[in-house]
């Protein structure tokens, strides 16, 4: 394996770079996934069956708590790589962690908004468009579990290896991910939930 | 019992029942003659785990050849049933399962895995490089496709296949009118599979983007190279809608929403949207390459460099852009208004300047060269002028108003096989022959392949002109008869016996599979075709490593250069080589995905979280593992290539 030191740790095999333009191609499909959900989401929006609208269950708290939670964790996750370009592992280590644990809250937050919605009658069955509503945040929230379960891996990895170049180039693609994520949920908040209200 | 009445097939007939007891037979077969032969070792060690781009392209094209006869056989049985009036053959249930699994299977387990196939082989190749950005994926690309490939052909008999058409339109799709598991098999085979050439197109944009021999930009890339490029931009843009759009129609047949119901807010036409939005770019998904073929063919057999290399080029780009504003036109007579249509109507046509463009290109490209009309020649010159007719009745039914005519005929049918095969298949055929040499390392026969290109080509101008005709006359399609009164009677049987031409068609070219593995010359030399681009610089059949050095580009065609023009390929001595291991785990992976479709297929939830948490543990298990792939030291590629007659 060769190893370019004027390039970041990250990206300093071939491999290397392969793997994070690969991943820059994958978010481009994921985009597209997104933007299917989110058409489709403001086709079905006012078509609500006997069920009901978007005004009558969206509720601002939990949706403002998940929005600070998961900005937060796009920040940290931030901070973290920015920690492992400086080669500081035990800082690295802390920010990921803290990352995942506010995207674990965030997950939570979201489970009781599901909640909420089941019993306010709104479920993938009432209507097309809950259904609609709950696949499209469903769909995220399920990349944010699937996020959560990688982060602690790469968490566990770097604790035993360290920042070699595998482990960084890992770190370095999960944080594109989790900052994808996060870019999507900005659009959720804004053109599903204050959409919706207002 | 009760557990197990949910397999059977609703409307069993005496042909399903020895298609049942024929795959049974030949399973058994295949695997007593694997343990008799004692290859399971090989099979598992060589194939079934190879991270190698050059087999995982032949495993792609052996299964495509496979669908080709299984969507065959059901193309030649609807042909049959439709040969008479009121002939008694197949009921309208089996007319409807047959004209659907025959879309399904030709599309995406037959076009796109042959497609791929080509890909796979040849273009780490053509661009120098040593294999693919990501082999393991690549692995996990083709076994999802065969997972998804058998998952949809077990339909056939266990549970039922689907019956709605391989556009699957809702209602007629939904549980009220497909009461058998079918559609689920279609929307849980296409899902899985679909993963798979989403991630084939990741890999190989990673590849073109980033692999290129030394000195190759962009625009000096072979035309195959160019082709799959864009190909594999439009699969990643195009394939997460389809992911999404199947995931709606699971949701609604099997956990109970509304999204294509007509009930509850519900909207059908939103699945014709999105299956469209995605299908469209299929279309060039499946042509794209078929010219890039045809681009190195006609340049090699007529000795020349291709004509108009950057408007090919751009014509392609083009035609990619426009792939995603089009796809209204496959249903403009189910209530849009009149401006839709024109806008529609105006984008398809303008697809036919920058493809008359690239036809255009081709004829210039053979004006004045030393023609030869080898086998995958003849194909491609067979293409232009059976394309271009499709084209033309393509944009006949591009005329939004004319398509209330049109709409669901013949006529229609006729159009999409005149490009299709003409366009695709017979760039396969070509494609096939062409590269085969550099796969197996003999040429296939010259003279056997003639015939059945005829075959073939007689056939196809039998079968799908007649069509023309009747569209216009009135016979709608998916239907599985039609009155004496009619008048169709004549010319379906002329179509009929142009679907029997075609059959035999296809019996020739596996007869000369046989005989040109028997009696074919061996040691051709690394350049039977005097070929142009790189490929054709590495030995026959190629090492594992493609290329003992990297080559030096200056051109669009070194290799053609290094012939004629003194262009040194190859400078350099020897290096340590590094290649991926083999693995396990694609396969493994796929095996668990096909169990989780089944078990999802029949709600056996049970089955759907086992092998749910087994796909996470392998995922799990590849996180951790530690695969740096091995070095081939220099002194074995000394051995590899004086072996191979002289290092290169």
């Amino acid at each position: 394996m060769k190893i370019n030191n004027t390039q970041p740790l990250e990206y300093s095999t071939e491999q290397n770079q392969l793997n994070i333009l690969g991943f820059w191609v994958f978010l481009g499909a994921e985009i597209m996934l997104f933007a299917t959900l989110f058409t489709s989401y403001f086709v079905y929006e006012n078509r609500v069956g006997n069920g009901p609208s978007g005004a009558e269950i969206f509720e601002l708290t939990p949706v403002l708590i998940e929005t600070i939670l998961l900005l937060t964790s796009s920040f940290t996750i931030g901070l973290a790589i920015n920690a492992m370009r400086l080669n500081r592992k035990k800082a690295m280590l802390t920010f990921l962690a803290v990352t995942l644990v506010l995207g674990l809250a965030f997950l939570g937050v979201e489970i009781y908004e599901f909640t909420h919605y089941y019993h306010v009658g709104a479920t993938l069955q009432t209507s097309a468009f809950t259904g609609m509503l709950l696949t499209t945040l469903g769909t995220h929230g399920a990349h944010v579990t699937f996020g959560l379960v990688w982060g602690l891996f790469i968490f566990i990895q770097i604790k035993k290896n360290g920042l070699t170049p595998a482990t960084t180039n890992k770190s370095f693609i999960f944080s594109l991910y989790w900052h994808f994520l996060d870019v999507v949920w900005i659009f959720i908040f804004s053109f599903i939930y204050l959409k919706g209200m207002m | 019992m009760e557990f197990f009445e949910r397999f059977a097939v609703p409307h069993p007939s005496p042909l399903i029942y020895a298609s049942m007891v024929a795959i049974g037979l030949v399973i058994i077969a295949i695997v007593l003659g694997i343990t008799y032969f004692k290859k399971w070792g090989y099979l598992w060690n060589e194939w079934l785990t190879t991270t190698d781009h050059k087999r995982i392209g032949i495993m792609y094209i052996i299964s495509a050849l496979l669908m080709l006869f299984r969507g065959g056989a059901d193309a030649v049985m609807m042909r049959f049933q439709t040969s008479v009036p009121e002939n008694a053959f197949l009921d309208a249930q089996h007319y409807n399962e047959v004209f659907t699994t025959h879309g399904v299977v030709m599309i995406f387990f037959m076009a796109m895995a042959f497609v791929i196939g080509l890909m796979n082989f040849v273009v780490p190749l053509q661009i120098g490089a040593r294999d693919v950005a990501f082999p393991r994926l690549n692995a996990i690309s083709f076994w999802l496709y065969f997972a998804g490939a058998m998952l949809f052909n077990v339909s056939f008999v266990i549970g039922g296949s689907p019956d709605a058409g391989w556009t699957n339109y809702y209602p007629l799709a939904g549980n009220d009118f497909s009461t058998s598991v079918g559609v689920n098999y279609y929307n849980w085979a296409l899902q899985i599979s679909g993963i798979g050439t989403l991630m084939t197109g990741i890999n190989f944009i990673a590849t073109i983007i980033k692999m290129r021999a030394p000195g190759m930009t962009l625009m000096k890339m072979p035309m195959f190279t160019w082709s799959s490029l864009v190909t594999n931009v439009i699969i990643v843009f195009a394939f997460p809608v389809l992911t999404i759009a199947l995931l709606m129609g699971t949701f609604d047949r099997q956990l109970g929403t509304f999204f294509f119901a007509s009930e509850n807010g519900g909207m059908d036409m939103m699945w014709a949207n999105l299956f469209w939005v995605w299908g469209h770019p299929e279309v060039y998904i499946l042509i794209l390459p078929a010219f890039g073929i045809y681009s190195e063919i006609i340049s090699t057999f007529s000795e020349r460099n291709l004509y108009g290399y950057k408007s090919m080029v751009g014509s392609m780009v083009i035609i990619s852009l426009l792939s995603f504003f089009v796809w209204v036109h496959h249903f403009f007579t189910m209530g849009h208004d009149a401006l839709t249509n024109s806008i529609f109507s105006i984008t398809t046509m303008a697809i036919a300047v920058p493809t008359g463009i690239k036809i255009f290109n081709w004829l210039l490209t053979m004006w004045k060269g030393k023609i030869r009309f080898t086998v995958p020649m003849l194909y491609s010159v067979a293409f232009i002028p059976l394309f271009t007719i499709g084209g033309v009745t393509g944009v006949m039914l591009a005329i939004a108003s004319a398509d209330y005519q049109y709409h669901n005929t013949m006529f229609l049918v006729a159009h999409f096989h005149n490009v299709i095969i003409p366009g695709v298949v017979f760039a396969m055929l070509a494609g096939l022959t062409y590269w085969w040499p550099k796969m197996f390392g003999f040429m296939l026969n010259e003279k056997i392949g003639k015939w059945a290109f005829w075959f073939l080509t007689v056939g196809f101008c039998f079968s799908f002109f007649p069509m023309y005709i009747t569209g216009l006359d009135g016979q709608a399609r998916r239907m599985y008869t039609y009155s004496e009164a009619s008048g169709f009677g004549p010319l379906n049987m002329l179509s009929f016996f142009g679907a029997g031409l075609m059959a035999i068609g296809f019996i020739v070219i596996v007869y000369n599979v046989y005989y040109s593995f028997r009696y074919a010359k061996r040691g051709i030399g690394d350049d039977p075709w005097n070929a142009r681009s790189l490929e054709w610089a590495t030995h026959n059949p190629v090492p594992e490593y493609n290329f003992a050095i990297v080559p030096q580009v200056n051109s669009s065609e070194a290799f053609w250069d290094s012939k004629k023009k003194g262009h040194k390929l190859f400078r350099g001595d020897y290096k340590e080589i590094h290649m991926p291991n083999n693995s396990g785990l694609p396969v493994i992976m796929a095996g668990l995905f096909f169990v989780f479709g089944f078990s999802f297929v029949f709600y056996i939830w049970a089955g759907v979280i086992i092998s749910g948490i087994g796909i996470l543990a392998c995922m799990a298990y590849r996180s951790f593992e530690k695969d740096h792939g091995r070095h081939i030291k220099v002194k074995e590629i000394e051995e590899t290539e004086d072996k191979f007659g002289g290092a290169k």
